[in-house]
């Protein structure tokens, strides 16, 4: 799916001096063009994520200069593992959100790019209109009123009312808070919609024709045409949203005021690293937390990759 | 007759989506008891007094949030689409040693989650004094000048894979070399890329909200979300208009941008294929 592009071509012929200085100056251009990225590599990312290994043996406040932290060697590990409820409650607590929240929002997010896939008038309009959410939705401004909305005199329990059920305040509820993150996770189902939109345009029209002649009914065209042909943009989706619904920080935030409440319920796991490492200032034990989690990430991503050799059909193999 | 069945069930589905922001708008100009008591859309008495009192809840005006808003997003803009044009133009059309390599760790920080440096990073920019230092925007703002958002080098790759190869060779028969090609193949024509990249770049720091809560300390330079959640803190009843207020007038920026590019915000995330 992503490679390196082709290299560019060079004529056929002996090695000219000529074209050999050439590649020599490419050769220098391209580490010049290239140095703020190196620079950016080393600095903003390789070096943070080896004084994060280091860190994640050791007990370090910030508040100390560097010089004296203490190296604690595994505890930080078996803290997590064997000795932090709260730890685990918070993996439940991401896992569940996640397990939920991606496949409902890829389902509407099909569900919507196939209604809209027949082309109409207005199609360009609605398209933009149902991709404002994912625009707006991950910004604190938006998860302010989406808490609002499921807050005792929210917009949601009056809705309820007009159907006779007597509303509540879920976002202060243990038992329902992660549901309205979740719903906020899946109102912002524009984004994949709109990949899906792309995708559903490549699959040729004559693949249903000729299934209509055939006998084939919407049910078996649509499983035997449309969700073979759209696999790879399923899978693709698939692995960007979980990635995402791991990472999920602002809505938990504004909605547990920055702690996770009510009970923990909204403990994500971003979160609770950050509460961690920036409110308890244990910075070794959170980056401890920070490499399990891009492992986990890491993992994840693998598996899903590995099941998608089984599901995700690639129509033009050799040529990506 | 199926066909207006489809765009019928298409309008419901619209108008649930919608209704949380048409919401916000009508909250944003209800009275202290109509917050509680009217949930409807539209309020029976148009309060306009909560933005000037959502402007002036705090010691500061929020209108010295939305500035350091704007400096942080404009400064972000401009490292983003410099450095990643730069890194771009390297890994997609030179030629040189070790490049594949390269561009697969560029993949791979592309997969990377903010949330595992953000520790070390936090207690190296500390130790260099920028936390709260002399321009406290620098831990925010440097990163993006190195090209570390990898979506949007990726980005640029890709759109300058579909520049034909024929006008770098062109120009170095008449004697280009990889800078003159650069400054006058490569850049006018990857114009484009350079917009998209600009406008989500802007989009996603000015609702960034992770990095601007962990590398901002003194309310004199907090940003808008972080500013906003200072409303949480302040829950009563009266609060509510003013901080509804004020996080529409946040969400306009935003809005207005998606206005006036929604073709090609859509179009880039289907070329590059990315979140949103």
């Amino acid at each position: 799916m992503i490679t390196a592009p082709p290299e560019p071509r060079l004529r056929p012929g002996p090695a000219t001096p000529r074209r050999a200085r050439g590649r020599s100056r490419q050769n220098l251009a391209g580490y010049v063009f290239l140095s703020p990225w190196l620079l950016g590599l080393m600095l903003i990312t390789a070096v943070p994520m080896l004084l994060s290994l280091y860190l994640s043996f050791t007990d370090y406040d910030v508040l100390s200069p560097l010089s004296e932290v203490e190296w604690v060697g595994w505890d930080n590990y078996r803290r997590m593992f064997t000795d932090d409820p709260s730890y685990w409650h918070a993996v439940s607590v991401t896992v569940t959100f996640a397990l939920v929240a991606v496949p409902l929002k890829l389902l509407a997010a099909l569900g919507v790019a196939l209604l809209l896939n027949r082309a109409f008038r207005a199609v360009g309009l609605f398209r933009g209109l149902f991709y404002l959410p994912s625009l707006l939705g991950g910004s604190v401004a938006l998860a302010i009123v989406w808490v609002s909305m499921f807050n005792r005199d929210g917009a949601f329990n009056s809705l309820l009312g007009f159907f006779g059920v007597e509303g509540q305040p879920w976002v202060s509820d243990p038992r329902y808070a992660l549901e309205t993150l979740m719903l906020l996770a899946i109102w912002q189902f524009g984004a994949p919609m709109v990949i899906f939109l792309a995708g559903l345009k490549q699959v040729p029209a004559e693949l249903y024709e000729a299934a209509s002649v055939d006998g084939a009914g919407p049910a078996r065209q649509f499983w035997h045409i449309t969700v073979p042909m759209l696999s790879p943009v399923i899978f693709f989706n698939l692995v960007l949203e979980t990635i995402n619904g791991f990472q999920g920080f602002t809505a938990a935030f504004v909605l547990s005021n920055g702690e996770g409440g009510p009970v923990d319920s909204t403990l994500m796991y971003t979160l609770n690293l950050y509460i961690n490492g920036f409110v308890k200032l244990d910075m070794g034990y959170a980056s401890a937390m920070a490499w399990v989690f891009l492992i986990a990430i890491g993992l994840i991503t693998a598996v899903l990759f590995r099941t998608g050799r089984f599901w995700v059909h690639y129509n033009d193999e050799g040529n990506g | 007759m199926r066909r207006l069945l489809r765009v019928l069930l298409l309008i419901g589905i619209l108008a649930v989506v919608l209704y949380p922001l048409a919401w916000m708008v009508g909250t944003s100009f209800k009275s202290p008891e109509e917050i509680v008591n009217n949930i409807g859309l539209i309020p029976e008495k148009f309060t306009p007094g909560n933005f000037s009192a959502g402007w002036n809840n705090f010691q500061l005006s929020f209108g010295r949030f939305f500035l350091n808003s704007v400096l942080v997003s404009v400064a972000t803009v401009l490292g983003n689409v410099v450095s990643c044009l730069l890194a771009a133009y390297a890994l997609g059309r030179l030629r040189f040693r070790l490049r594949g390599m390269w561009f697969a760790i560029m993949i791979g920080t592309l997969l990377l989650p903010g949330h595992v440096l953000i520790i070390p990073q936090y207690i190296l920019f500390k130790s260099l004094d920028w936390v709260g230092g002399d321009f406290p925007y620098l831990p925010l703002i440097v990163p993006q000048f190195l090209a570390t958002e990898a979506f949007f080098v990726f980005l640029m790759v890709q759109f300058m894979r579909g520049i034909p190869r024929e006008l770098d060779e062109a120009a170095t028969i008449d004697g280009a070399g990889p800078y003159a090609i650069f400054r006058h193949v490569i850049l006018p024509l990857s114009r484009p890329a350079l917009v998209t990249t600009a406008i989500f770049s802007f989009i996603w720091t000015w609702n960034d909200f992770f990095r601007q809560l962990v590398f901002l300390s003194d309310l004199s330079d907090y940003t808008v979300p972080v500013a906003l959640t200072l409303f949480i803190d302040s829950t009563s009843e009266s609060a509510v208009g003013p901080m509804f207020a004020m996080s529409l007038l946040s969400l306009i920026p935003v809005f207005l941008f998606f206005v006036a590019f929604q073709r090609m915000l859509v179009e880039g995330i289907n070329t590059s294929g990315l979140k949103g």
